[in-house]
């Protein structure tokens, strides 16, 4: 099954068993069914809880809040990752604080779906991740599915277990992969694939080339990055038998503990395709360092994307966002010293 | 004079103690707040508290009523909370969100503010929306300043609220003054035409005179039910007192003329003076109590936790 199947068939489900459910965004109704077909065939069903708005996103989070508030369970569609900067007040200065700043007297189930990344050549302005933009907002939780979860799965922990505001992002190279769902002997092709308990809601996922060895490195990424992150596994393992454990968190905020690869390997990688500065890397770096700091052998490397505007240029583009090679260097420069 | 259908003496009475509640719990506010028992800021409505009382006299209590900043009056005339509230200014766990909102950010049943101007606006229209869709016959009374006619969210708003037939009242509370710029430096065009212009009705009427509010209150309520479509009712009052504390540096010509106006003043005139004087009193004596209660809670859980 592809990325963009397994969304469409959750919410599919989640709209046939529970009337509660609503679905607004930007031309979402069939038959264009949305930008990247996620909620394809949800208007010709389910006409009444199918929301086509118009192109104002600060409004449709408002009244989607506006609904959870009052007992619904929405799903807002936000075009292009890029556009939260218009709903962010509605966001950080509404859905996320409303819980705690009225004492708990009020649930905010509300589920924003958005499409982020780069590498489709969309340019400055439709190919940005932001998420990390949102680190610093309490009361969001942030999921960000790789192509090794199922993200359908988690879109309907987000939106039916939750119950609080959820950023669900969607890197859209994504998209239109065939998922790589461990199998029944939790294998991912060459990979022992590891699924955490703790968290059954937003699992992370833990691929290994040798399970009964302690790794030479982790690297740690989520979304897209993860899928470079395994190639990087694989290939180095293949060459040398580098062991590289490879940890693919659904949830990126709050942190989920991701120490246990790490206290064994001693080194840490972390990549994400958003900026550098101020990035997701950053945060989870200094979390690990108070965490970890005794079994660090290195210091923790960031593998993210250069502090500039995307370019929308191909051969541009490619220079700016991080690339399966970055990560690469980055691993080599911890091993291999 | 207009005087509306509440020649009952038992009804005008009722309005003019709701409205001297509110009044006293502004001025004891300010008082805490200059002995430092207030953190933080407010924003009180003295001179606005018609509009509260006529909103509230009108709704039905499992209507919705969403409002701003400016918030006390709203909250007040549609719970009658003063403790509650009284204990929410000063921090106390015991207020109605436990001092984690303060002045500006309030919830109860059917209530709710925020501080970050139309930043409630689509808010209010989700909540019309969930009002439709469950056909529950309640509507959402929303109020705004004339300040938050500067917000582009509040546009967005009214072009789905149009568009999707909601069930949203908006008051706009015209007190001429966003903060401390006046309208005619922060407005063009005029409100009404602002709704007209996405196909919703408006109604613009003074709004000091409580009495005569209920009318323009009432007629847009059983609009915006019958109908199930938005409507704007554009209140023209003054603020009698600062934005927020000491930042006032309006014309004292115009503050003096707007005092002739005060809510308080013209409902007063229609009751003899000595009930007048017992509804004040009676007012300043629910102010004691609910003050004498919030101390009484604090003490309590001091000695709890000693």
């Amino acid at each position: 099954m592809r990325y963009v199947e397994s969304l469409n068939m959750a919410l599919h489900q989640m709209m046939r068993d529970n009337d509660r459910l609503y679905v607004l965004g930007e031309d979402i109704v069939d038959p264009y069914g949305g930008a990247f077909k996620v909620t394809q065939g949800l208007h010709d069903l389910f006409p009444y809880r199918v929301l086509s708005t118009p192109i104002s996103e600060a409004a449709i989070v408002g009244v989607a809040t506006g609904l959870a508030l009052r007992g619904l369970l929405p799903i807002v569609e936000i075009m292009f990752g890029d556009f939260l900067t218009l709903c962010a007040d509605q966001v950080i200065n509404g859905a996320a604080k409303f819980s705690w700043m009225y004492n708990d007297k009020v649930e905010v189930p509300l589920t924003i779906r958005t499409p982020m990344g780069g590498r489709r050549g969309y340019g400055p302005t439709h190919s940005q991740t932001l998420e990390s933009m949102f680190l610093s907002t309490p009361g969001l939780t942030i999921i960000a599915p790789s192509e090794f979860h199922d993200p359908g799965n988690l879109l309907k922990a987000a939106v039916l277990h939750t119950h609080s505001p959820v950023l669900f992002v969607e890197n859209k190279s994504l998209y239109p992969q065939e998922l790589r769902l461990p199998n029944d002997q939790l294998r991912v092709g060459d990979f022992h694939a590891i699924t955490e308990t703790t968290d059954k809601l937003f699992p992370t996922v833990t691929l290994t080339l040798s399970p009964d060895k302690d790794p030479d490195a982790t690297i740690i990424a989520y979304g897209g990055m993860a899928s470079l992150a395994a190639n990087v596994a694989h290939d180095l393992f293949m060459r040398d038998e580098t062991c590289i454990e490879v940890v693919i968190p659904a949830c990126i905020k709050p942190l989920p503990d991701l120490t246990a690869s790490v206290f064994r390997s001693g080194k840490a990688i972390i990549a994400e395709e958003g900026c550098r500065t101020g990035g997701w890397g950053a945060e989870l770096a200094a979390t690990l360092t108070e965490q970890c700091f005794a079994n660090l052998d290195r210091p923790i490397l960031r593998v993210a994307a250069l502090d500039l505007p995307i370019p929308s240029a191909v051969h541009l583009e490619q220079q700016v966002l991080p690339s399966q090679a970055d990560i690469e260097k980055a691993v080599c420069t911890l091993v291999s010293s | 004079m207009c005087t509306g259908d509440t020649n009952n003496s038992s009804i005008r009475e009722h309005l003019f103690l709701q409205m001297a509640r509110i009044r006293i719990f502004e001025e004891q506010a300010f008082e805490l707040f200059a002995a430092g028992e207030l953190s933080g800021t407010m924003h009180a409505c003295i001179g606005q508290e018609a509009i509260a009382v006529a909103a509230a006299e009108s709704l039905r209590t499992t209507d919705i009523v969403i409002s701003n900043h400016r918030c006390h009056g709203h909250y007040l005339a549609r719970t009658g909370d003063m403790a509650g509230l009284l204990a929410e200014l000063m921090g106390k766990q015991q207020g109605l969100c436990g001092g984690r909102g303060g002045s500006q950010h309030l919830a109860a049943d059917n209530f709710y503010t925020n501080g970050v101007q139309g930043n409630m606006v689509p808010v209010a229209a989700g909540m019309a929306l969930a009002e439709k869709v469950t056909n529950s016959g309640n509507i959402i009374t929303l109020f705004v300043g004339d300040g938050t006619l500067g917000q582009g969210v509040f546009y967005e708003t009214l072009n789905i609220a149009a568009l999707w037939s909601l069930p949203l009242l908006i008051v706009v509370e015209n007190n001429q003054y966003a903060q401390t710029t006046h309208i005619s430096d922060n407005l063009a065009g005029n409100i009404s035409a602002r709704a007209a212009a996405f196909g919703i009705n408006s109604r613009e009427t003074p709004a000091n005179d409580v009495e005569f509010l209920l009318e323009p209150f009432r007629t847009a309520i059983d609009y915006v039910r019958n109908n199930n479509i938005p409507f704007v009712l554009v209140a023209e009052t003054y603020r009698l007192c600062p934005h927020s504390v000491r930042d006032d540096h309006r014309p004292a010509a115009e503050l003096e003329k707007w005092q002739t106006h005060d809510p308080l003043t013209i409902l007063g005139n229609r009751i003899a003076l000595n009930r007048m004087t017992e509804l004040r009193h009676t007012a300043r004596v629910d102010m004691q109590a609910a003050t004498a209660a919030v101390r009484q809670m604090t003490a309590a859980v001091m000695e709890k936790t000693r």
